[in-house]
């Protein structure tokens, strides 16, 4: 009896896996991107661009998008959170760890703080590194020449960014003047709403120098001079500018772009969409894709991404802390 | 200058064929209230990339300048602008319909518009590489100088009383600081709800203020007073009436030029700032707000103009004049195009290309508003049953379309029972607006300035640029006690 039992159990269970992979592995032919900003903008091209990339290439049969805007990518993420739906990913970057930051003073688990916590992190896949760069014609050559100026005096130095005090614009020179020794908090930076009118401003000499994403000047570089940027080494797009950390200046930070999944979604579930958005990459659709927007690939997957956005979230809400925004 | 002799850029079937079918595509989506230009830009782009670059670019210019006259309908016939910038349209251009003047109104938007567009366009094509250079002179001091004399006409933006409308100002300043404060990072009654973080968005109060509350007033008035229907609301606009506004026109396209080449801001500024300079030089100036003509050819030219006007940085250093420009920027990066110095010399076509695409989709809203004119002014011929709650249902799908999400529908309803007891209580909609236009330059201009000025507010005087705006400022406002005192001491002698 025991023993038919026994035999009986084991056929289910092995029956169970079987059709459990079976039904698994067709599960992810096709993928729904869920982008919490609107058409046009960094998240959309990002969804989009990796969704063309992964049908082309043959790893989907189909992907299809939505967006859905509201408090700053705020309502995507409370969709993905309260709804769960099935094989969506939700696109997401730096700002997700930014704002459970500013917004809630540090993540308290279990608080419904909406923090990169509470979806589940699949994979960074491609990144834009911060950059300073300085007018054509100023007398800044390199960023210790900046250091030096506003060392003597501090008036001498203001720093033009594209967004609100505090934000990753802000943070990406606050890093650079830290690691300087300069108090972060005592350096003038000016906001403006745009990239492109902190652009103008640095370039009407309102401002020295300027503190933005490195593809933010990628487009002005015959009118800016990129004198730092927060890679680990000289990329292969713009390889005249140069790193902070070779200069001696041992800051680096990357605005990550990445995927997320539900809460509740299954390891395999996760396991397979890192690998195939790192497989991708490897793909001509993908750099023709990454090519026409200058995209860095920055592969990041499952663990290894979880143990980043942990260390990232730790050394931005020092430096907030230090700048007093939060 | 050889303009004549690159014509043939753009003269095949298919560019041709693109910049119709484009300007046409950019009036209907202007004219819907909440689709912006920029918006259809944006959702066109990843369809242009099977065009040639020149096409592509010539086909974005054309949207942009179809869409900006697009909001002009709406904002007549229904008191909805169709997109910010037809805000001001509004102000004159609905009453005029109300009096069953529609056509006229809508002619007369035609009309102006293209006169600004034309100018604009003679402006670029002209002085695009040395005007840009001026734009770098306007910094936030400079930006803050201009918000402080275009706040200077609150008083007296409608023909309401002016303590009114400084109430109506304030309020529109008071909604322009919700949100994260840009130099300090901190934000204000924002009250914890996520949406409104980014400050709360313009046009679904715009919509909720102009169109919702408009459906109120409509749903308020009894149906035994059925207004006799006016056939006379699809005449258009006499020689002697176009000619009547030619000064505003005129000025009004030089302000949109001018402001559209400033890197922060675009065709609603200029309209704004456009309007109320009309209405300071206008003889009739107790008519502005009631229907008076000037009062749709002045913002409508000089919301066309600043088309012209935003492609000059935007071509000529990669900084765009405007949300639209942004996105058309972005639409060169696709082609593999850079915008900036270089263009000029590495793409001389382009400019052409670009210039004439714009000129061809001026005339084509031309043609088309000037026909289409008879034909939508009939909209205020439809019984005001069947009108106003497809309205209503315009208000909901166009504040939720811009970025869907519920919250700006909300803000709508609120804005459109607001506005409703605002009104009823002798409140006009248009300094509420103004404020909340100006309110954020002038606030966020302010604060970089004094970041630039090392705390020093007096710096503000060491500008040229700024004590001419400080100069027209106290002219404005105290222009008629000085005026009363001089006259008063040649009663006396």
């Amino acid at each position: 009896m025991i023993n038919i039992k026994k035999i009986l159990s084991v056929l289910f269970s092995a029956i169970l896996l079987i059709s459990a992979t079976a039904t698994n592995s067709i599960a992810i032919d096709k993928i729904h991107f869920v982008i919490g900003g609107g058409a046009g903008g960094g998240w959309d091209g990002t969804a989009r661009g990796t969704g063309e990339a992964l049908t082309k290439a043959g790893f989907l049969k189909s992907a299809s998008f939505e967006n859905m805007s509201g408090g700053g990518g705020g309502k995507a993420l409370a969709y993905m959170i309260n709804t769960k739906p099935e094989n969506t990913v939700l696109v997401q970057s730096t700002p997700l760890v930014l704002r459970s930051i500013t917004r809630h003073k540090g993540y308290v688990s279990g608080s419904g703080t909406l923090s990169y916590k509470d979806v589940v992190p699949i994979a960074g896949v491609i990144g834009d590194y911060g950059a300073i760069a300085v007018a054509k014609n100023s007398p800044y050559k390199n960023f210790a020449d900046v250091v030096k100026a506003y060392k003597a005096d501090p008036n001498s130095i203001k720093m033009a960014g594209g967004s609100v005090r505090g934000s990753m614009d802000h943070l990406i020179g606050a890093l650079a003047f830290q690691a300087a020794g300069a108090n972060p908090n005592d350096v003038a930076y000016i906001p403006y709403d745009a990239g492109g009118k902190a652009l103008a401003g640095l370039l009407s000499g309102e401002t020295q120098i300027i503190s933005t994403g490195l593809g933010e000047l990628m487009g002005a570089r015959d009118q800016v001079r990129i004198i730092g940027i927060t890679a680990p080494d000289r990329v292969s797009d713009a390889p005249d500018a140069p790193t902070l950390k070779e200069q001696g200046y041992d800051v680096q930070f990357v605005n990550w772009r990445g995927f997320f999944g539900p809460p509740g979604m299954s390891n395999k579930d996760k396991k397979a969409i890192a690998k195939m958005l790192g497989d991708v990459q490897k793909t001509p659709e993908w750099e023709t894709v990454r090519a026409r927007n200058a995209w860095v690939n920055i592969y990041n997957p499952d663990k290894k991404f979880v143990k980043f956005l942990k260390t990232q979230t730790k050394e931005m809400t020092d430096l907030m802390k230090k700048l007093g925004v939060i | 200058m050889d303009i004549f002799s690159n014509i043939s850029l753009i003269l095949d079937a298919k560019t041709l064929a693109l910049i119709l079918g484009s300007t046409i595509t950019g009036v209907l989506i202007g004219a819907l209230p909440g689709l912006s230009s920029g918006m259809a830009i944006a959702l066109l782009l990843p369809f242009t990339i099977y065009l040639e670059p020149s096409q592509a670019i010539a086909a974005m210019a054309a949207l942009y300048c179809g869409g900006t006259f697009g909001g002009s309908i709406t904002a007549i016939l229904i008191n909805a602008p169709g997109a910010p910038p037809a805000a001001a349209t509004a102000f004159d251009g609905f009453p005029m319909a109300q009096k069953g003047q529609a056509g006229k109104a809508l002619g007369m938007a035609a009309v102006s518009s293209v006169v600004g567009g034309v100018i604009s366009l003679m402006v670029l094509i002209t002085f695009a590489p040395t005007l840009a250079r001026i734009a770098y002179k306007f910094g936030p001091p400079e930006y803050f100088a201009l918000a402080i004399f275009g706040l200077s006409m609150l008083a007296s933006i409608s023909s309401k009383s002016p303590v009114k409308n400084l109430i109506g100002g304030l309020i529109g300043l008071f909604v322009a600081t919700i949100g994260v404060h840009l130099t300090t990072g901190i934000s204000r009654f924002t009250f914890g709800v996520d949406e409104l973080f980014e400050g709360i968005s313009f046009v679904p109060v715009l919509i909720g203020l102009f169109a919702m509350s408009e459906i109120l007033v409509q749903a308020s008035k009894s149906e035994l007073l059925l207004e006799r229907i006016k056939f006379s609301a699809i005449k258009l606009p006499s020689i002697s009436e176009f000619k009547s506004c030619g000064k505003s026109i005129l000025r009004s396209s030089g302000i949109g030029t001018f402001i559209g080449i400033l890197p922060a801001e675009g065709g609603t500024v200029s309209a704004m700032i456009g309007y109320n300079e009309a209405r300071r030089w206008s003889k009739n100036k107790e008519n502005f707000g009631k229907g008076e003509i000037e009062g749709v050819a002045a913002p409508e030219s000089a919301n066309n103009a600043a088309t012209g006007g935003a492609m000059i940085p935007t071509l000529a250093l990669g900084i765009p004049g405007s949300a639209t420009t942004a996105v058309i920027l972005g639409g060169f990066q696709i082609h593999g195009l850079r915008a900036g110095p270089y263009l000029f010399e590495q793409q001389p076509d382009l400019l052409y290309t670009i210039f004439y695409g714009m000129l061809l989709a001026n005339f084509i809203f031309l043609v088309f508003g000037l026909m289409g004119a008879k034909i939508f002014s009939r909209i205020s011929l439809i019984p005001r049953g069947y009108l106003w709650p497809s309205v209503f249902v315009f208000c909901l799908v166009g504040s939720y379309g811009l970025s869907q999400s519920m919250v700006d529908v909300y803000i709508m309803l609120i804005s459109g029972v607001m506005g409703f007891f605002l009104r009823r209580y002798g409140f006009s909609p248009a300094p509420i607006i103004m404020g909340i236009v100006l309110g954020e330059l002038v606030e966020n201009s302010l604060a970089q300035s004094i970041i630039i000025f090392d705390q020093n507010i007096f710096m503000f005087f060491t500008r040229p640029i700024c004590l001419l705006f400080f100069g027209l400022t106290f002219l404005s406002l105290f222009y008629r006690p000085i005026k009363n005192l001089i006259m008063k001491g040649k009663k006396d002698e």
